[in-house]
């Protein structure tokens, strides 16, 4: 135990006293950064992809776009994330020119690849919700854009929240692998302390506690919103 | 007020309807009677298009609604609809169930208006013929309230005004169909269409929805019912239809089609259901 206990002074020594904690919240900051203007981005994506696939398809336009979306997700789903940090990084930038901060590459490709999950998990919302309500608004003389975004949209996302949350914790955890191409996260922060203080027994300890607290502060705010959105189920 | 020519309805092999032609005049009460899978439901969902015809026309008010080029969304809006499964928002109160279209189609109108002005403003500047400028006086805030006070009237008038503020999923089956029915009507449609508007109803809550049809009735609106209530049919239509695979094979008066059928199958079908 007495080890232990050296081991803990050490690494408060690095994290307080040594200024590690600036380099903590530093990655914290970056990690939630990534994860939530991540999702958003993979929101409005996976929306827009899960919408062009279930437009009825009487036009040639509808059909391009289809393909292009299958083709998309078939691409994001089935290579690891890493990878796509990878060739973002060091194949598609160098290739266009471009020079962009490793925190960017990472917001966009976190994005771009939980557009593709959450484009399957808006379409499984959309089609959960019964024909008979898009009928009852087309029947009204509301047009096919409306009634989805009036009436289908938001009782698919009250039907696809607790999916969606699993989609936004699963981020969180694999924001984990950015240090691939430089960007600074928590693993970056802890690996610091670790190297510092040539320990690395409680720095990844506290990690791991730091992703659980954030997970469960994650599920708790789920909750809240659910309920919420749950008001017009309920009998008053 | 709808003209049905040669309307023909396949999905894909199967012939659901088969070369209908006939005529609804305005003012006229419409009942649809016939065995399941007699194309009751698709002939009358054919009417505002929610199936697309496979062959023939449908015409409302001198236009072709069933024309793809056509803006199948502003004719819809003078054809009401009442389903059998009632089909409220789940998502909106009562209230917002009314007045969604109205508002929605009413802002819709005045943005285009809004729109239209600030083009021709745009073209004053530089024409040296200058447009005049329409005036519009209504706001996004007198459109809210005329809908509102339309939707609270239609809701007194069922006498479900207490229920403006609750959603759908605590009503009763019968309060859900009456809504439907004055969410209908707060479009004031010429024509009302109801799919079988009490086949999913409890027995004790058919007749406040028919009651409330039997006022439509009364005040003289133009519908086309679907249903199994034979008793209602023969009370309130001045038509009958009998359908049976794909055709009309009766189309009379309703004390000749209930008294004296012509045709052995309309016999055969009112034998096992009166």
């Amino acid at each position: 135990m007495g080890s232990f206990g050296n081991k803990v002074a050490k690494f408060w020594e690095m994290f307080y006293e040594n200024g590690g904690y600036t380099k903590v919240l530093t990655g914290l900051q970056n990690t939630v950064i990534i994860a939530v203007v991540g999702l958003a981005i993979g929101i409005v994506i996976g929306t827009l992809i899960a919408i062009v696939e279930v437009v009825p398809k009487y036009k040639k336009l509808p059909k391009v776009l289809d393909s292009f979306c299958r083709f998309y997700v078939g691409l994001f789903r089935g290579t690891p994330v890493v990878v796509q940090l990878l060739v973002a990084y060091y194949v598609l930038l160098p290739l266009i020119g471009l020079n962009l901060p490793s925190l960017h590459v990472c917001v966009l490709v976190f994005g771009l690849n939980s557009g593709a999950y959450v484009s399957e998990i808006m379409r499984s919302g959309i089609l959960s919700v019964d024909t008979g309500q898009m009928e009852a608004g087309r029947a009204l003389g509301l047009s096919y854009r409306v009634t989805m975004m009036k009436i289908i949209i938001p009782q698919a996302v009250k039907n696809i929240l607790p999916t969606m949350g699993n989609e936004f914790i699963t981020l969180i955890k694999e924001t984990s692998v950015v240090s691939f191409v430089g960007a600074a996260d928590l693993y970056v922060a802890f690996n610091y302390i670790g190297t510092n203080s040539y320990e690395f027994m409680v720095p990844y300890l506290v990690m791991a506690l730091i992703y659980i607290v954030l997970v469960v502060l994650i599920a708790l705010m789920i909750k809240v919103m659910e309920r919420r959105l749950r008001l017009s189920d309920r009998r008053t | 007020m709808i003209d049905v020519r040669n309307l023909t309805k396949n999905y894909g092999q199967l012939e659901v309807l088969k070369d209908i032609t006939t005529t609804i005049h305005e003012g006229e009460k419409i009942a649809i009677i016939g065995p399941s899978g007699s194309g009751k439901s698709t002939f009358l969902r054919c009417l505002n298009c929610m199936e697309d015809p496979t062959g023939g026309s449908i015409i409302f008010n001198g236009v072709d609604i069933s024309d793809f080029s056509v803006d199948i969304n502003v004719h819809r809006r003078h054809m009401g609809m009442v389903f059998q499964q009632f089909n409220l928002f789940n998502n909106k109160t009562v209230l917002d169930n009314i007045m969604l279209a109205p508002i929605t189609i009413a802002m819709q109108n005045l943005r285009k208006q809004q729109f239209k002005r600030f083009i021709n403003k745009i073209r004053n500047l530089v024409a040296i013929e200058k447009r005049p400028l329409d005036e519009i006086t209504t706001t996004p805030a007198q459109i809210r309230q005329a809908a509102r006070e339309n939707a609270m009237n239609l809701l007194k008038r069922i006498g479900l005004e207490d229920k403006a503020t609750v959603y759908p999923s605590t009503l009763s089956g019968g309060q859900k169909q009456r809504i439907a029915i004055i969410r209908a009507l707060a479009m004031n449609p010429k024509v009302m269409l109801f799919d079988e508007p009490t086949s999913s109803l409890d027995p004790e809550m058919v007749g406040e929805v028919l009651d409330l049809i039997k006022k439509l009735v009364e005040d003289g609106m133009t519908m086309v019912i679907v249903t199994h209530e034979m008793g209602f049919a023969r009370e309130v239509a001045t038509r009958v239809f009998f359908m049976d695979e794909g055709i009309i094979l009766e189309d009379d008066t309703p004390e000749r089609i209930f008294t004296s059928p012509q045709n052995p199958r309309t016999k055969n079908f009112l034998a096992k259901v009166l």
